[in-house]
């Protein structure tokens, strides 16, 4: 019993750790990026390559004035950076970031790298969660009492349920051709080949559905070209404008948490997880099952850099073509998908 | 284990509910219920039935109140008045029969069903979302149909609705 909920301790504080290990590491890397695509040379004074620019970063946010606006609703006003933070970090222990499912730990089965292993809803759950990382976005507009937050906050909801609908459908597609909702399982039909030559990723089997998803995992973590609910152009900073200090880095670090579990799903459902194509690893043992976790965190890797290359790509859109492309282009391509695995699985070509 | 988070499950229900229905906020009213559907999400949870949990969440929490909220800031509503104007007796009048036009039902009915086992078998194991696909689709497919035609025919009224008005 005690080892057993030792095993799931160790798990969560390494996922903890990572996943905000992870916002300094792309707070540099988007700063790095963003110059090197414009030609500055971009933050390189603190520490090697600039790399110290963070750390001083999150010291200059810690002792910065607290200020509370006085005519914010104050309970809900506090309540949505810390929901923003705590909704972004709870999604991941449904993700398997590891094959490990023949490991021991201290006498026990580590039962494969994933906090909560005995979720069988696992990708339900992930949903649940993550559709309440709106409710942080839309309280914070309409606690502080501004009319540039409002919107942002307005924009927000209206942005969310547009798009989760579409990422929604996009996934029935993968969840029908893995046969389970346990995200170790959707990884595992990934492995081999289709129709001979191409792996068998969801990303060659079904593309459409994985560009879809894709283009939600966008607007749902409110980045560039779907940053509407903060566009500082036009509404100073969104939902954020009222918020200073450790408040104001909750949402910043919210953002990237989320980034990362986005970015994880897309791997773990598309690009297969801890698998390679073509190459058959046995991923047995401890050595196997780091490698395991060096290939899904090498993937991870490129899309959080994909997050990055496509925000200083693109322009932002306008909110009227955000809808319509919601509506109009990624929920009819989400259906199709479905529609072709269906018909794929029935001719037993998938 | 079990009961004792079914007791704070249960707790927080009911006392969320009457802050959802009590509390002259909007928003507070709907922040409160949506801590009410969770509650009931982990009751479903306890009883095994884990999809239910999760699409409560998803469907009720995750879109239907976020539609809520949008309308609620659209229209920007600070507070709502209090309905009735001061006749208690009426209000007290009111709320016993209310309760009890709720409760004694729920009370019969526990009391003569004869106590089957609540939990799905193997529902911890396997999970529940396989058992409820293969009853929507065989046992109940009429009525799974039936219910996807009313929701067509409530797009096509809304649709109706909230068309221009040709010029």
């Amino acid at each position: 019993m005690w080892v057993e909920v030792l095993v799931i301790g160790i798990k969560l504080a390494a996922v903890l750790a990572a996943l905000l290990t992870t916002v300094p590491i792309m707070v540099w890397v988007e700063r790095r990026a963003s110059a090197l695509m414009q030609d500055r040379l971009g933050p390189n004074r603190v520490g090697p390559f600039g790399l110290f620019e963070p750390v001083v970063d999150a010291v200059k946010l810690i002792t910065k004035e607290d200020l509370i606006p006085s005519n914010v609703s104050r309970f809900l006003y506090l309540l949505a950076p810390a929901m923003a933070l705590t909704v972004a970090l709870s999604t991941f222990i449904a993700v398997p970031f590891g094959d490990g499912s023949d490991l021991e730990l201290f006498g026990h089965p580590v039962r494969g790298f994933i906090v909560a292993p005995d979720l069988n809803i696992g990708i339900l759950y992930i949903f649940a969660i993550s559709s309440l990382a709106v409710y942080a976005t839309v309280l914070a507009g309409w606690s502080s009492n501004n009319k540039y937050s409002m919107l942002g906050g307005i924009r927000a909801s209206a942005q969310t349920i547009s798009y989760e609908l579409a990422m929604t459908i996009s996934v029935v597609g993968v969840l029908m051709a893995s046969g389970s909702l346990h995200l170790h399982q959707v990884v595992e039909s990934q492995a081999g080949t289709w129709l001979g030559v191409l792996p068998r990723w969801h990303v060659c089997t079904q593309i459409l559905g994985a560009l879809t998803f894709v283009v939600a995992a966008f607007a749902e973590t409110n980045r560039v070209p779907f940053d509407l609910p903060e566009a500082e152009a036009e509404l100073v900073s969104g939902y954020m404008t009222e918020y200073s200090s450790m408040k104001y880095a909750a949402f910043f670090m919210g953002e990237y948490v989320h980034m990362t579990v986005s970015s994880a799903l897309i791997v773990t459902m598309f690009f297969g997880g801890w698998t390679l194509p073509w190459i058959d690893l046995p991923f047995s043992g401890w050595l196997g099952g780091l490698l395991s976790i060096a290939i899904f965190v090498a993937k991870v890797a490129f899309f959080l850099f994909f997050f990055v290359w496509v925000r200083w790509t693109l322009p932002r859109f306008r909110f009227d073509q955000l809808m319509a492309l919601g509506w109009k282009v990624m929920v009819p391509l989400a259906v199709l998908n479905f529609l072709w695995v269906g018909i794929a699985m029935a001719a037993g070509i998938l | 284990m079990v009961p004792i988070v079914f007791v704070i499950a249960a707790v927080v229900a009911v006392v969320f509910a009457i802050i959802t229905v009590a509390h002259s906020s909007p928003v507070i009213n709907v922040l409160s219920l949506v801590v009410v559907f969770f509650a009931m999400a982990a009751i479903f949870a306890l009883l095994g039935m884990d999809f239910l949990a999760a699409v409560q969440i998803i469907v009720y929490s995750g879109a239907i109140l976020v539609l809520f909220l949008f309308v609620i800031m659209l229209l920007n509503i600070r507070s709502v008045e209090r309905l009735g104007s001061g006749r208690r007796v009426q209000a007290l009048l009111g709320t016993v029969v209310a309760v009890g036009v709720g409760a004694v039902p729920l009370i019969a009915i526990s009391l003569l069903t004869p106590a089957t086992g609540a939990v799905y078998p193997g529902a911890l194991e396997t999970g529940t979302v396989v058992p409820i696909g293969r009853a929507l689709l065989t046992t109940h497919l009429f009525a799974f149909e039936f219910i996807t035609l009313l929701l067509v025919a409530a797009i096509v009224g809304a649709v109706y609705l909230a068309r221009r008005e040709p010029r």
